[in-house]
């Protein structure tokens, strides 16, 4: 995308980033993205909105979608769930085996899987609080003991959905499948969580600087649990999704990888990888761009394993947009740190470096650790 | 910003050791494996003499050479998830070169050299120069290697590899006495750890674990960051490629082979007690946590625990080890970090935007 050698267009992506913010930005970029592919698609004689594809986006993008809100809250309290895509497993299977066929234990089926899936995120938040772990071993060796669960006890499809709820995942109201509502919804009631109530701040606050929380009388570990345990009952809802599909509890989806793609989705969406900075709308852009892609690669037949490759490049180049279009500059916590050093990283030094004077240069962020 | 001091005292006798124990680090994770290989001792007697202990250094070398390259990565404070994937593409790629012929050996490990540094460039130089941050840098890598090698080869491994290829996972000095072989790849992990512990005791490793620590600060003191951070990219890249070599030849080509090694180099380097984030551990002690991570599994399969049930243990463990190295951190940090006691993280994944 932008070369790092041009100034130019970095700095107009920077005046654009300022008007839009960051959220506006992502929105515009998927704008984009959909023109460009409509018009891809349509040079090929064929058209992109079809009732079948925009449903087939809209279902991808639901699945994704819980995924990525329960890991944008995680991720802005400056942590990380890896373990999203085995609670998603877990979770099939546990409602698939709770509801057994039975449509009068929808209900129960329901509970108990998320009851599951939040105590494991409370599990996840526990360590990462209370024993201090680093998030992403606390939750990679939470999704490890997930899968040795799973592969010890479930070698094949486990239980029954039954029809009444394998609705979830096949409905739709024209073009709008139910669970992509119900992951708006979601959405939505993300948002005004983080906007509107107490423990939504403090998350920012966390994830902005704990010790500064800390000593503005947060007490630091409830909103990081909280969220852990958030994002695990949103993985949880992502099995239900999962299993209503299948019509019944598989063990093996979490080789699916969704837990690095929720991550990628996140990050697209411009939410800052070391926390207190990003939200819930730019997450749905994320899940959205990354959705089109995807459904965009299936209506071009591209080789599924070129469009792994095309997915890898595509979100490196995105961050590495984002990187550039001058957060580093948009945000400085300390300004009274001193003036940077003569080469504080690779940026003045390695580049051409033409006009010095008109980049800000990056400031030490003095408040991150 | 010397490495932890646990890497100087060790060998300085017992007493030393037994001091070091209550601080963790590389005597924690040393105490560790000699339980480890004392259990395997009761369940399997014969296990020390000779044969039974090489064949397990044979098949613990590929980890401890991609433990190396992955502590060079995390002491520097980042991550490389690609590794995995670069060990998969790299043994495809060399079986398709290869395909039986003996004389292509060496010019494709020679080109599978450059295809690492090639990689790892990108891995540094997309982290540091775009400021991306690790973790999604080598997760495109990985996704990038993982389709790219699927759609050269049409989905499945074509070719083979030459038998001169191979000797280097699984053939040896034959005839020793004693040992009985002794293998090649024992040799190159070995070489490879010794040139690891110099490399860190040179200017170069200073630097690396300066960075890690804090990196304003070395930049401060005239570091150059970037140039640091990207060799140890490089590094680990050329480590994976090292293991791909062992891998390949021990277990021969498949289309899975890789998948996960990233997680298990990552749990190794963290047993052995290096931090997430950068700056502290040793190189000694990464390598010990791969050795005790593959003692692990012996014992597992020693026990005829289903191998199913292995990645359980394996994620209560590293859990748990990283509880313990946090708890010792409450008694030895420097006030500077001691006076965080909520900071829910010990600092957090992909630092390089500075």
């Amino acid at each position: 995308m932008t070369p790092p050698s041009t100034p130019a267009p970095t700095r107009a992506l920077r005046s654009l980033r300022s008007r839009l913010g960051t959220t506006g930005l992502v929105y515009l970029a998927l704008a984009v993205l959909l023109a460009v592919s409509a018009a891809l698609v349509a040079a090929r004689g064929e058209n992109l909105l079809t009732t079948a594809n925009t449903v087939d986006l809209l279902t991808r993008s639901s699945l994704l979608g819980f995924l990525a809100i329960g890991q944008t809250l995680v991720i802005l309290c400056r942590s990380l769930d890896l373990s999203v895509g085995y609670v998603a497993a877990l979770s099939t299977v546990v409602a698939a085996t709770t509801m057994a066929g039975d449509p009068s234990r929808v209900v129960l089926g329901v509970a108990v899987t998320l009851g599951v899936a939040g105590l494991i995120g409370l599990a996840n938040g526990l360590v990462v609080t209370g024993l201090r772990v680093n998030p992403f071993i606390a939750t990679l060796g939470m999704g490890l003991i997930i899968k040795g669960y799973l592969d010890t006890n479930f070698q094949g499809p486990a239980g029954e959905i039954p029809a009444a709820f394998q609705a979830f995942g096949y409905t739709r109201i024209s073009v709008l499948p139910v669970s992509t509502l119900v992951m708006l919804g979601m959405a939505v009631a993300a948002v005004l969580f983080l906007r509107r109530t107490r423990t939504g701040y403090h998350i920012y606050a966390v994830g902005g600087d704990a010790e500064v929380a800390r000593l503005s009388g947060i007490r630091s570990g409830v909103p990081t649990v909280t969220a852990h345990v958030l994002c695990s009952v949103t993985a949880g809802v992502a099995g239900l999704l999962l299993a209503a599909r299948f019509g019944t509890g598989s063990a093996t989806v979490y080789s699916g990888g969704y837990e690095l793609e929720a991550i990628a989705a996140v990050v697209l969406g411009g939410t800052y990888l070391l926390g207190g900075r990003g939200g819930v709308a730019g997450t749905v852009a994320g899940v959205l761009i990354l959705a089109t892609l995807d459904t965009v690669f299936n209506v071009l037949a591209v080789d599924p394993f070129v469009k792994e490759v095309l997915r890898g490049v595509i979100v490196i180049a995105a961050v590495a947009v984002y990187a550039r279009g001058g957060n580093s500059g948009a945000r400085t916590r300390f300004p009274s740190g001193g003036a940077a050093p003569p080469s504080p990283g690779p940026r003045p030094g390695s580049r051409a470096a033409p006009d010095p004077g008109s980049e800000p240069s990056p400031q030490p962020l003095g408040g991150r650790r | 910003m010397t490495p932890t001091p646990t890497q100087d005292t060790r060998g300085s006798g017992a007493l030393a050791a037994l001091a070091a124990l209550g601080r963790g680090g590389t005597a924690t994770v040393a105490l560790l494996l000699a339980l480890i290989f004392a259990g395997i001792a009761t369940q399997n007697p014969s296990f020390f003499e000779g044969p039974p202990l090489m064949a397990f250094a044979q098949k613990a070398a590929p980890l401890v050479v991609l433990a190396i390259g992955q502590y060079l990565v995390i002491v520097s404070g980042e991550f490389d998830l690609s590794v995995g994937s670069l060990v998969g593409a790299q043994v495809v790629v060399a079986a398709r070169l290869i395909d039986g012929r003996e004389d292509m050996t060496l010019p494709v490990i020679g080109l599978m050299m450059l295809f690492g540094l090639a990689v790892g460039l990108v891995n540094g130089l997309v982290t540091t120069l775009l400021r991306v941050p690790s973790i999604i840098t080598t997760l495109g890598t990985m996704l990038i290697l993982f389709g790219a090698v699927r759609y050269w080869t049409g989905g499945a491994p074509t070719g083979a590899l030459s038998e001169s290829f191979r000797a280097f996972g699984r053939r040896g000095i034959e005839g020793v006495p004693v040992l009985g072989e002794i293998p090649w790849a024992l040799l190159i992990a070995l070489v490879l750890t010794v040139g690891a512990v110099l490399c860190m005791r040179s200017p170069f490793g200073r630097s690396l674990v300066a960075t890690g620590d804090n990196d304003v600060a070395a930049a401060f003191s005239g570091v150059r960051v970037w140039r640091v951070r990207t060799m140890a990219f490089v590094g680990s890249s050329l480590m994976a490629t090292v293991a791909a070599v062992l891998i390949g030849g021990y277990a021969g080509v498949t289309a899975q082979v890789g998948d996960g090694l990233e997680f298990t180099a990552i749990t190794a380097v963290v047993l052995g007690g290096v931090v997430l984030g950068g700056g502290r551990g040793t190189v000694v002690a990464a390598v010990l946590g791969a050795l005790t991570l593959e003692a692990l599994f012996t014992l597992f399969t020693q026990f005829y625990l289903p191998s199913t049930f292995q990645p359980s243990v394996q994620g209560l463990i590293i859990i748990a080890a990283v509880a313990y190295a946090a708890r010792r951190g409450d008694l030895r940090l420097p006030e500077r970090l001691r006076r965080r006691p909520d900071h829910p993280t010990e600092r957090s994944l992909g630092t390089s935007r500075r």
